[in-house]
């Protein structure tokens, strides 16, 4: 993909957005009867579909029960048809592996796991085109459909730097063309880091702007995840004549 | 076999003597421990050792034909496995979890941040270009595994020689390393990781855990970078809290680190070369004679141990006699002896209650009392009255 510029002379990305916007971010929540939390998220082209179940009690050995916390399992998998060849194993390669491992860390620092001891709750997210931002949103919401406590929004966006200047929210034509990207979890009122991810080579000088814009970036989603909550629970309660 | 589980009074040793800013090699908060670096007769093959973390780097090339989308570029492969040997919790099919991350982070380290240049792997494009694997085992697993394979990783591949390839329309020569010198890989840059561990929800962090610490941190932040301070990954992985300018401090001293161990690995590079030039000898062989990679030296830890004794004895002149400990028993049966008296039992409610019910029956209380002088409480309120007497 030679010549495709990424920022113009103007600051237009490839798909007409400015540095520091987002792509246009949809979501649903209580799209499952059956699970006790769900959410589907549309951010951009990506999709990306999380269901909660729990807290229950420990599936599978006893032992692994945690006398304290809650235990917390998160699985990742991706559809077959979300990338541009067809994938052809969606579960237990290592992508997905370590894809698990970095949402059960992030949920784990995030949800308050000492109110249901001895207790297990799963997180299993689909997702079309396996971006970690798109997923850890999607997770959020399926967590708080479900109820269970946490200790903020667990917002997540992604970051890159062309010429100079950050990018916040990178589509799929910016990762593909190979530079630096970092994914940022962020619980938006105390600023704190919950994972952060970098790839590629990016000089230390400009880390401070990437970081910065990728928290600014995960606020703004923040608030749009939080409209969507709000507005969940007001059709809930119209349903139930409140 | 499962790991053993570390005691409470280690855990809280470890976590205090961390608030005081020691550890219990006698390092700093910023302190790398000694790195060695040794090759063996292969072009390819080292041994990296971080304090007695080892790690094995093998590097070998095969002629195949490239990935359909990319097509002029060479291969890739690389593999980082737990040697049983490590570590007694090392099993085959038990470490799933921590071999996925290394080698996720290996691979991300190594491939995305383009350290060597894949183009100049192609030999004819489209149809045949080299792929280089670089396989990683563990040796011994004494804490910060990530770093010791990274280190590992780069100098295996500075180290390492292909065949060499000759293209004359369609005609291609491949020399066997008699007929030509085999050839260098071309290496942009080395990227290292430098691991931070985190203690106390990220009040107090220090640079290369070794095993103990790695158990009682909260999490591990991993910063890879390479000499021009550049960054090529950044991970944080256990579930802490990161602020940002903790992430900025972290990088600051990781561009130190990073500067120090890319000369010690250049000097060794260097040395290594000059060796195989003059003829002399190299090789795993030689450590045998210098006891270096087959024997298991310990170094002398940086702990000051001068003024122990006049310390210690003031400390003994200082302290109070210990209490007189009452030694003599009163047999109440052939078997049975009583030392002491016993204290007084905490659970006054429980003893009240029992009473109650023992006033039933007169006999019944006797012999109960001379169960319970037997067996249970006599015993174990004899055992408390050895032990505090003894720590007075």
């Amino acid at each position: 993909m030679a010549g495709l510029e990424l920022l113009s002379d103007q600051g237009y990305r490839v798909d007409g957005r400015r540095a520091g916007e987002l792509r246009k971010i949809q979501a649903r929540m209580g799209v499952f009867a059956q699970a006790d939390g769900s959410a589907y998220i549309e951010q951009g082209n990506t999709k990306a579909l999380a269901v909660v179940y729990g807290p229950h009690e420990i599936r599978g050995s006893r032992a692994r029960a945690l006398p304290d916390r809650a235990l917390v399992n998160c699985q990742y998998s991706s559809a077959t048809f979300s990338t541009g060849e067809r994938k052809r194993r969606p579960h237990g390669d290592r992508k997905s592996c370590e894809m698990g491992l970095q949402l059960r860390q992030t949920f784990e620092a995030a949800i308050l796991t000492q109110l249901h001891p001895r207790s297990q709750i799963d997180i299993y997210v689909q997702a079309d085109g396996g971006t970690y931002a798109a997923c850890v949103n999607a997770a959020t919401l399926a967590v708080l459909d479900a109820g269970i406590p946490m200790r903020d929004f667990v917002c997540a966006c992604s970051a890159g730097f062309v010429d100079g200047t950050a990018l916040a929210d990178l589509s799929h034509v910016e990762e593909a063309a190979g530079g630096p990207q970092l994914a940022l979890a962020l619980l938006p009122a105390s600023g704190q880091i919950a994972l952060l991810e970098m790839d590629a080579r990016l000089h230390e000088d400009h880390l401070e702007r990437v970081l910065e814009a990728a928290a600014q970036a995960a606020r703004d989603v923040h608030t749009l995840l939080d409209r969507v909550v709000r507005q969940h629970v007001r059709e809930a309660s119209i349903l139930l004549g409140d | 076999m499962k790991e053993t589980p570390l005691s409470n009074c280690e855990r809280r040793f470890l976590l205090r003597a961390i608030e005081e800013k020691k550890r219990l090699d006698g390092r700093q908060t910023y302190d790398y421990r000694n790195i060695r670096i040794s090759f063996g007769t292969d072009y390819g093959c080292c041994i990296v050792e971080l304090g007695k973390t080892r790690v094995l780097g093998q590097v070998s090339c095969e002629l195949v034909s490239p990935k359909l989308n990319r097509a002029t570029e060479g291969i890739l492969f690389f593999n980082l496995e737990l040697s049983q040997m490590a570590a007694p919790a090392f099993e085959p099919g038990r470490q799933s979890d921590l071999l996925v991350k290394l080698n996720r982070l290996m691979e991300r380290c190594l491939r995305n941040s383009k350290c060597i240049d894949t183009e100049s792997l192609c030999v004819v494009a489209g149809e045949k270009v080299w792929q280089i694997r670089v396989d990683l085992h563990l040796l011994n697993h004494d804490g910060n595994i990530i770093d010791a394979a990274s280190i590992a990783a780069i100098v295996a591949l500075c180290h390492f020689r292909r065949p060499d390839v000759s293209v004359q329309g369609d005609e291609v020569t491949l020399y066997t390393p008699e007929e030509r010198d085999p050839v260098p890989l071309s290496i942009h840059h080395m990227p290292i990781c430098v691991s931070f561990a985190f203690f106390q929800q990220g009040t107090y962090l220090l640079v290369d855990p070794n095993e103990r610490e790695e158990r009682v941190m909260d999490g591990l932040l991993v910063i890879a970078m390479n000499k021009h301070r550049e960054i090529c990954t950044i991970q944080s992985s256990g579930g802490i809290m990161l602020l940002k300018d903790q992430v900025l401090r972290c990088s600051k001293i990781a561009g130190v680190k990073v500067a120090e161990i890319t000369e010690l690995i250049l000097k060794a590079l260097e040395n290594d070369q000059k060796v195989r030039k003059e003829g002399g000898k190299f090789g795993f062989a030689e450590s045998i004679a210098n006891q270096r990679i087959t024997a298991f030296k310990m170094e002398k830890a940086p702990i000051d141990t001068s003024d122990v004794e006049e310390k210690a004895e003031e400390i003994i002149a200082e302290a109070e006699p210990p209490s007189e400990v009452v030694s003599t028993p009163v047999l109440w049966t052939p078997g049975t002896a009583q030392i002491g008296e016993g204290v007084e039992n905490s659970w006054g409610d429980l003893e009240d209650s029992e009473k109650e019910d023992d006033e039933g029956g007169g006999d019944q209380a006797i012999i109960l009392d001379g169960i319970k002088m037997d067996t249970g409480v006599e015993v174990s309120d004899i055992g408390s009255q050895v032990y505090s007497s003894n720590s007075e």
